[in-house]
Parts: C-alpha cells; structure tokens; sequence
C-alpha cells in the first residue's frame, strides 16, 4: 500500500544495500555505483516528504539538485579512478595508499 | 492493482540493488543498476514527480551509467575477459548493515508521521520551473557553477600529460 512509511521503508533499504556496497566492495567503480545508490535512496525520501507533506514542490527541487550534484560527482569520480588506474595500474581502492610514487 | 503494481516496482528496484552490491562480475553489477535506477523512476511515478522521473532516466540511465560502462571498460584490460571483483569483509558488513536497516525501519514504523491532505498536481514542471526561477535562483546559479568546475576539472583530471 502507498503510505509514507513503505517508501521510507523502501528507501533506507535502498541505502542500507548502497552502504553496503561502499563498505565492501574494493573497486573504485564499484565504490561509486553504491554511492549512487545511496544518492537514490535520499532522493525517494525527499519525494516521499513532499508528496506526504502536502504535496510540497521544494522536495522535488531539492531532488533535482540532488541529480545535479550526483551527475558532477559521477564525471570527477571517474576522471580520478582512470587517474589512479594510469598511475598504479589497479584500481583496487585497499593499493592505493600512497600519496607519491 | 495500483498496489501490485508498486510492491512489483519496489521488488525490481531492491533485487536489482542487491544484484549491484553482490554481483562477482562487475558488468552485471552495471547492468543491474540500470534496472535499480527504472524501478526508482517508476518510484517517482507513483510520488507524482513526472519531470523527475523524467530526468532520473535522462541523467542516470543516459549518462551516469554510460560513465560508469566507460569507467569499468577503460580501467580493465582489453585482453582479460574475466572483469571480476571480490568482496572484503561480507560477514562483518552483512551484520552491521542489517542492525542499521533494522533501526531504520523501527524508527520509521514507531513514528507517528504527521500527513498533510494532498492532491495530484496537473503539472508538476511549471510549478518546479517557478521554484526554480524564484526561490531557488541563488541555488540553481550556484548549481551551474558546480557543473562548469566539474566539466574543467574532469577533462583536466583525465587528460594525458604532455
């Protein structure tokens, strides 16, 4: 049934299995598909909150900067991991502990 | 029917998401995420945000997947076929994360929610179109700046030295 505390439900599952994703996975890209998951999960709460809310239109908005932001992250977190496989030959995040070579 | 519909959609978008996170090979994790991120449109479907729907699959399905394809195929080599990933830590995490989802859903299901009466609106663009223009000009400004440093310092970050 739709009510506020299935997509609240929904959602911090959603991020549970995104936290877990960055917890366990080593892969730079890996890492980062469970950051977008997370950024999913707090963008289905902020529509919950607006559609329960009222039907507010600032949660939509705050979802589209949310989309914004998780776009200009996506584009420098993977110019950085294609940095860190050229200089180290692995992207295995546990490799690259050194800041100089 | 409405409601099948929607515990279908939230059973696509957490399979998927559990395929993402416990996949071995990481071009089915990608292509599982694609699935993640249509359930979570169809989500803003049911919460009436059309345009965010809208613009969920035009940024994420259209361009942050594509990233995501171009980052695992330009960071493995071309002759390995096997791109696979392993997992550290699975017990430990499995545990930690079940005792927070546990908390959550405690937290969400024990409070008394305050719900305001709502309809449906006709259009939700001209009414995001306003906000934007409006009250969250300054934001929106702020926005386009961030887009235009993460375009220089992504190229910068990704070219070859000369």
């Amino acid at each position: 049934m739709e009510t506020l505390s299935n997509y609240l439900l929904i959602s911090s599952i959603l991020f549970s299995l995104g936290l877990f994703g960055v917890v366990t996975r080593r892969n730079g890209v890996a890492v980062l598909m469970g950051v977008e998951l997370i950024l999913n999960a707090a963008n289905l709460n902020f529509l919950a909150f607006a559609r329960f809310g009222g039907m507010n239109m600032s949660g939509q908005v705050y979802a589209l900067f949310v989309i914004v932001l998780a776009a200009a992250e996506a584009a420098v977190a993977l110019a950085i991991i294609i940095n860190i496989f050229n200089n180290f030959n692995t992207i295995n995040i546990d490799d690259v502990s050194e800041l100089k070579q | 029917m409405a409601d099948f519909a929607f515990w279908l959609i939230a059973a696509l978008t957490l399979g998927s998401a559990l395929m993402v996170v416990s996949s071995k090979s990481l071009l089915y994790s990608a292509y599982s995420l694609l699935f993640t991120f249509i359930g979570v449109t169809g989500l803003y479907v049911f919460l009436w945000a059309d345009f965010l729907a809208v613009v969920q699959v035009v940024v994420y399905v259209g361009g942050i997947l594509v990233l995501i394809i171009f980052g695992i195929m330009l960071t493995n080599k071309i002759s390995s076929v096997n791109i696979s990933h392993a997992s550290v830590q699975k017990g430990v995490g499995a545990v930690v994360v079940l005792g927070f989802v546990g908390a959550l859903s405690f937290m969400v299901y024990s409070t008394p929610w305050i719900q305001l009466p709502n309809t449906e609106p006709a259009e939700t663009t001209k009414l995001i179109g306003n906000l934007l223009m409006m009250d969250y000009l300054l934001p929106f400004e702020a926005a386009s700046f961030l887009l235009l440093g993460a375009l220089i310092g992504a190229t910068t970050l990704s070219r070859k030295d000369d």
